[in-house]
């Protein structure tokens, strides 16, 4: 079963790596933030499938982690893809 | 009984495995961002679901199952703000240019 799971687990960051080819050719960034958050999630999936397989404590929270941090990286890329008018509302009331 | 369970995660782990692998061609082959946004966003989301619900009965302690599920919960949580949040960029993008 161990084994199953860990193949699995390498059969999933295989997808995300395909998933990051988009990155390098990816037409805009739009295209990038999104292979960033399948590299988020596919990594998520790997990490738990470790972690039934091998039973290493703390990879789940490990991967609670890394779900929270694949939603801040692409919030991090919308705001600072904000088109102008946003940015000087921004400006114009501090 | 103790095979059963193991059937059972295989196929839920296969079939989340398939979606992963949906989500990622989805990725590459759709011709629009909006489109390949579509596809990350609800065959991920699945994938990660089917991993999930496969892994449930291989949890040692009801707190390790019911943490795969929290995991999952954020995550669905998580892209389905992040795919409005892309799209609304997208669109003020599109409108800007």
């Amino acid at each position: 079963m161990t084994e199953f799971l860990l193949g699995a687990a390498g059969f999933v960051l295989l997808t995300v790596a395909i998933g990051l080819i988009r990155v390098l050719g990816g037409p805009g960034n739009v295209d990038r933030t999104m292979a960033v958050q399948l590299l988020g999630t596919g990594g998520i999936a790997a990490l738990l499938l470790v972690a039934a397989a091998t039973g290493v404590r703390g990879a789940e929270d490990v991967a609670l982690g890394l779900a929270l941090l694949a939603a801040f990286a692409s919030v991090a890329f919308v705001n600072s893809a904000a088109p102008e008018d946003d940015r000087e509302a921004g400006r114009a009331n501090e | 009984m103790n095979t059963a369970i193991d059937i059972f995660t295989v196929v839920a782990i296969c079939a989340g495995a398939a979606f992963f692998m949906a989500g990622s061609v989805g990725l590459l082959r759709f011709p629009d961002s909006l489109t390949r946004l579509h596809a990350l966003t609800k065959a991920d989301n699945l994938g990660l679901g089917l991993i999930v619900l496969g892994l449930l009965p291989q949890a040692d302690s009801l707190l390790g199952g019911l943490k795969l599920v929290a995991v999952w919960l954020l995550v669905q949580l998580a892209s389905a703000t992040v795919a409005q949040l892309i799209a609304q960029a997208l669109r003020h993008r599109g409108r800007g240019t």
